[in-house]
C-alpha cells in the first residue's frame, strides 16, 4: 500500500516507503499473522462491551448504549511534531483564556477594533452573570480540547475550539489499555509517551483552581446529568480515577454560602465541581427554571466566590464557529505573536462580498452552522446532492450570520485494519489541555477519531466514525 | 460516600438478590413439575407463581397455567415488572449509578452476565432451554458475590450491599415460609403434623438447603424440622438467623464509620432481642404465621430506617 498522493499520508511517503515515525510499528506489524490480528480485534471488540465502555443515544424508547468503533492501527506522532504542536495549543489556549477575562471585563478587543461587537452581542454562549466577575485562579477554561487536522509533513491546522465540554478523554485512555492488553509486546519495543496518568493530572490542575475559602485538601466532584446522558460512562470513569465523587444535581444543595453534596453522614461543602452539565441547566433559579439537572443558586455561591466550576459558565462563547474565524486576530491580540497554529480558511457568510462568493462556490465548500457540534446541520458540499446544496443555498441567504464555509480540507489519512489488510482513511486529532492558574498541562497524546467509511470526511463518533489510539513517541 | 451512591447500592443488591431467588424458586418448580409433567404440571406452576407473588398479575393476563407460560412470563415477560430480565436491568442499572462506588471486577461481574441475562432472555426460552437460563441467573448471583469478596474495600459501600443482601434474602425465606404455611395446611389444626414432604422437599430446594438439611437431618423430612432450620440454623446462609445476623453485623459496621447509630441500629437491637434465645416451641405457640409476619413487618422497618439515617433520598 502506498500513499495515494491527493492526501497526506500519515505512514506512507509519496513514494511507498514507511515514514520515521512508524517505522517500529512497521517493522511489528509485517512479523504479525493477519488471522491472529483479526482475532484480536474482535477480543477488543467483546472487552469494550464487558467493561461497559459504551456512549448512549438517545432513541425514542431508552436511550440505546453504543461501543464507539475501535481501530487497532495507532496513530504516530514524533516527538518533535510534538513539541511544535504543544507550543502552538499552549499559545492558543493562553489567548483563549485572556480573552474570555477581556469579553467580560474591559473589551479591549472590541474596542481596539479587531472584533466586531455583535460577534458576543448574539452569541447564545454568552453570560450576563459573568460581567466584571473573575473565576477563582482567573482561569476560565480548565478543560479545553483543541481539534486539529494534518495536511501535510508540517501542516496541522485548528479546525475546531472545545473550551466547553470537550468529550473523548475516556476513549483516549481506554484505547491505550486495550492496546497494552492486546500487545504488549509492542510497547517494550517502540518508546511510547504515557497517558494514564491523566486522571491524576486532571485533578490537580482541578485542586490548583480551588476557591480561597478551600479549607485543607479540596473536595473535588464531577457532575453529571445523570446515566442516561451520551458521556456518562466517561463522567463515572473520571470521577472513579480521579477519586472523587460522582454528583448529580440532586445530590447537591446550597447551605451556608456554599454547595454541599448530601453524603451518608450529612451535607458536606464541595470546592471545585467538574461540571458536565451545560450552562442553560447549571442553575434553574438563574437560567432554565424547569431545569432538575443543577443546583438552585448555585451561581450565587460561585459569584461570591464559594465553588470552583469548571469549565467556567459562559466558556462556550469560544466554540462559537464565528469566534473562531477571529482565533488568529485573538491570539496575536493578547500574546503578542503570530498564531504558531493557524485556522482554516473561514468564509463569514456574514459578510456580504463573502456570501456571494460561498453561494457560488456551495459544490466545493463546507458549510457549517456557527452554533452546531458534533457533525450536525453541516453541508460537505463535494459529496452533497444538488439538492442538499440548494437546501443550504436558502438556509444562508435566510440567515447569513448563522453560517460559515470553510473549503474542503486535504484531512491526512492514517491506515485502519479492515478484513483485507490496511487500508488508508481519514483522522483528526484531540489533544487534551488543562489549565490551571500557573499552569497549562497537555497530555502526550489525545483521541485520533477515524472516518470508517472510505472516502468520508467526517469523523464523529456520532456519524459512525471511530477512534485509534495516538502515540506521541519518546525521543 | 453519597446518599444516592448509597442507595444504589443497596438496591443493586436487593435486586440481585430478588433475581436469584426468583430462579431458586423456578429451578424447585421446574424439579417438581418433572415428577409430574413438566409442560402443564398446573398446581406446582399456581404454586411458584403464589410464592413469587405473581400470581394476581399472572392470572390477569393468562386464564391457564401451563410451564412454558409461566416460565416465561416470570422470566421475560415485558408486562412483568417484577420479570427476572428486569429485576436484573435494575440491577445494572444501580451498578451504573455506583459505578465508581465498586469495584472493576464487580462492575465487569454484572455487566457481563447482563449481556448474557439479555441475550438468553431475548427471545422465548423453551423446554431445551429453561434450565441453562436459571443456572445462568444463579451464577451471576453467586460471580457478583464472589468479585465484592474478593475485590471490595470494606467501606460503608461493601456494607450497605451486604446489608441489602441479606434484608432481601430474609424477607423471601419468610415469604417462602408464609406462602407454603397456606397452601399446604388445610387447617390450622395440622400445625407440626406429618404433611407432603415432596412439598416440603421443594421448599427445601427453594432455598438450595435440601441437602444441607438432609446432611444434619438425616433424610428426616418434618415440617417442624425444616421450619426450625430455616428459621434458626444460623449455620445455614440461607436462613433467617443468619440473615438476621449478617444484617446485624453490617449495620454495626456501618455504625462504627459513621461514628454514630441511627435509627436502624435500635431497630436491629430490638429485633435481636425477639429472636435470641427463640425455640420452635416458642415459634409455633405463638403461630408460624404471625411469626413471620413480624419478622416481615420489622425487617420492612429497619429498610426504612437505613434509607432514613443515611440519606438515601433527598
Amino acid at each position: 500500500m502506498s500513499g495515494s498522493g491527493e492526501y497526506f499520508d500519515e505512514m506512507h511517503e509519496a513514494d511507498g516507503t514507511v515514514r520515521g515515525a512508524y517505522d517500529g510499528y512497521c517493522q511489528w506489524f509485517d512479523e504479525q499473522e493477519n488471522a491472529l490480528l483479526r482475532r484480536k480485534h474482535a477480543e477488543a471488540e467483546t472487552n469494550f462491551r464487558k467493561t461497559g465502555i459504551t456512549f448512549n443515544v438517545y432513541g425514542e424508547d431508552e436511550a440505546e448504549e453504543r461501543l464507539i468503533p475501535f481501530d487497532m492501527v495507532p496513530r504516530v506522532i514524533t516527538a518533535a511534531e510534538w513539541r511544535k504542536l504543544t507550543r502552538g495549543i499552549e499559545q492558543r489556549v493562553s489567548a483563549l483564556n485572556a480573552f474570555m477575562h477581556d469579553l467580560y471585563h474591559r473589551q479591549e478587543i472590541i474596542r481596539a477594533g479587531r472584533i466586531p461587537e455583535r460577534l458576543f452581542r448574539n452569541n447564545e454562549a454568552w453570560l450576563p452573570n459573568m460581567v466584571g466577575f473573575t473565576p477563582p485562579g482567573g482561569v476560565y477554561t480548565h478543560i479545553v480540547g483543541i481539534d486539529l487536522v494534518r495536511t501535510g509533513p508540517d501542516e496541522f491546522y485548528v479546525l475546531e475550539d472545545n473550551a466547553r465540554t470537550p468529550s473523548g478523554v475516556s476513549y483516549m485512555l481506554e484505547n491505550r489499555e486495550t492496546m497494552m492488553e492486546m500487545f504488549p509486546e509492542l510497547f517494550m519495543r517502540v518508546p511510547v509517551e504515557q497517558v494514564s496518568d491523566y486522571p491524576r493530572r486532571l485533578a490537580k490542575s482541578l485542586a490548583a483552581c480551588a476557591p480561597a475559602c478551600t479549607k485543607g485538601k479540596p473536595t473535588v466532584a464531577v457532575l453529571t446529568p445523570g446515566i442516561y446522558n451520551s458521556a456518562y460512562f466517561e463522567h463515572a470513569f473520571l470521577a472513579d480515577q480521579m477519586g472523587a465523587e460522582l454528583v448529580e444535581g440532586s445530590d447537591l444543595r446550597v447551605i451556608d454560602g456554599r454547595v454541599a453534596m448530601r453524603t451518608t453522614s450529612g451535607y458536606k461543602p464541595l470546592d471545585v465541581i467538574y461540571r458536565r452539565v451545560d450552562d442553560d441547566f447549571l442553575d434553574p433559579l438563574t437560567f432554565n427554571e424547569d431545569s432538575v439537572l443543577g443546583v438552585p443558586g448555585i451561581m450565587d455561591v460561585y459569584r461570591s466566590g464559594g465553588v470552583t466550576i469548571a469549565n467556567a459558565p459562559g466558556t462556550g462563547v469560544c466554540d462559537d464557529k464565528a469566534i473562531y474565524s477571529f482565533m488568529p486576530e485573538i491570539v496575536e491580540f493578547y500574546t503578542g505573536e503570530k498564531p504558531l497554529l493557524p485556522n482554516v480558511e473561514t468564509h463569514r457568510c456574514a459578510d456580504e462580498d463573502v456570501r456571494a462568493y460561498v453561494l457560488d462556490n456551495l459544490p466545493e465548500l463546507v458549510v457549517k452552522e456557527v452554533h452546531g457540534s458534533g457533525g450536525y446541520g453541516m453541508l460537505i458540499g463535494p459529496t452533497a446532492s444538488k439538492k442538499e446544496i440548494e437546501a443550504f443555498r436558502k438556509k444562508i441567504a435566510a440567515k447569513p450570520e448563522n453560517y460559515i464555509a470553510q473549503p474542503t480540507l486535504a484531512l491526512s489519512t492514517c491506515p485502519i485494519f479492515t478484513k483485507k489488510g490496511l487500508a488508508p482513511r481519514h483522522v483528526d486529532l484531540r489533544p487534551f489541555v488543562l489549565v490551571s492558574p500557573d499552569k497549562i498541562d497537555i497530555t502526550p497524546g489525545g483521541l485520533t477519531r477515524v472516518a470508517l467509511k472510505k472516502g468520508s470526511l467526517v469523523v464523529n463518533s456520532s456519524q459512525g466514525g471511530g477512534t485509534k489510539d495516538t502515540w506521541v513517541l519518546k525521543d | 460516600m453519597l446518599g444516592r451512591t448509597a442507595n444504589g447500592l443497596f438496591w443493586m443488591f436487593r435486586y440481585l438478590e430478588r433475581a436469584e431467588n426468583t430462579a431458586r424458586l423456578l429451578d424447585a418448580g421446574l424439579r417438581m413439575a418433572l415428577t409430574r409433567d413438566l409442560v402443564t404440571a398446573e398446581e406446582e406452576w399456581r404454586s411458584v407463581m403464589s410464592t413469587a407473588g405473581q400470581r394476581a398479575a399472572y392470572e390477569a393476563k393468562h386464564g391457564t397455567y401451563t410451564g412454558m407460560q409461566a416460565w416465561n412470563y416470570i422470566l421475560r415477560d415485558k408486562e412483568n415488572p417484577s420479570s427476572v430480565r428486569a429485576m436484573f436491568g435494575a440491577v445494572r442499572q444501580n451498578a451504573r449509578l455506583a459505578r465508581n462506588a465498586i469495584s472493576g471486577e464487580l462492575w465487569e461481574a454484572i455487566n457481563e452476565n447482563w449481556l448474557e441475562i439479555e441475550d438468553q432472555l431475548a427471545r422465548p426460552v423453551g423446554e431445551n432451554r429453561v434450565m441453562d437460563v436459571v443456572a445462568t441467573i444463579r451464577r451471576a448471583g453467586t460471580m457478583a458475590h464472589g468479585a465484592m469478596e474478593g475485590s471490595m474495600l470494606r467501606d460503608e459501600g461493601y456494607h450497605f450491599g451486604q446489608a441489602g443482601t441479606f434484608l432481601e434474602r430474609g424477607d423471601s425465606i419468610a415469604r417462602i415460609l408464609d406462602i407454603k404455611y397456606y397452601l399446604l395446611l388445610p387447617s390450622l389444626s395440622y400445625v407440626g403434623s406429618s404433611l407432603d414432604t415432596g412439598q416440603w422437599d421443594q421448599v427445601l430446594r427453594s432455598v438450595s438447603g435440601d441437602r444441607a438439611y438432609r446432611w444434619l437431618n438425616a433424610g428426616q423430612i418434618d415440617s417442624r424440622g425444616i421450619c426450625e432450620f430455616l428459621i434458626l440454623d444460623d449455620c445455614f446462609p440461607r436462613s433467617l438467623a443468619f440473615c438476621h445476623r449478617e444484617l446485624r453485623d453490617n449495620l454495626a459496621a456501618l455504625a462504627r464509620l459513621h461514628g454514630t447509630e441511627g435509627e436502624c441500629n435500635a431497630l436491629m437491637r430490638d429485633a435481636d432481642t425477639r429472636l435470641s434465645d427463640l425455640t420452635i416451641d416458642d415459634v409455633f405457640d405463638q403461630g408460624l404465621h404471625e411469626f413471620l409476619t413480624g419478622f416481615m413487618a420489622s425487617n420492612a422497618a429497619i429498610g426504612n430506617a437505613i434509607a432514613t439515617d443515611y440519606r438515601f433520598l433527598a
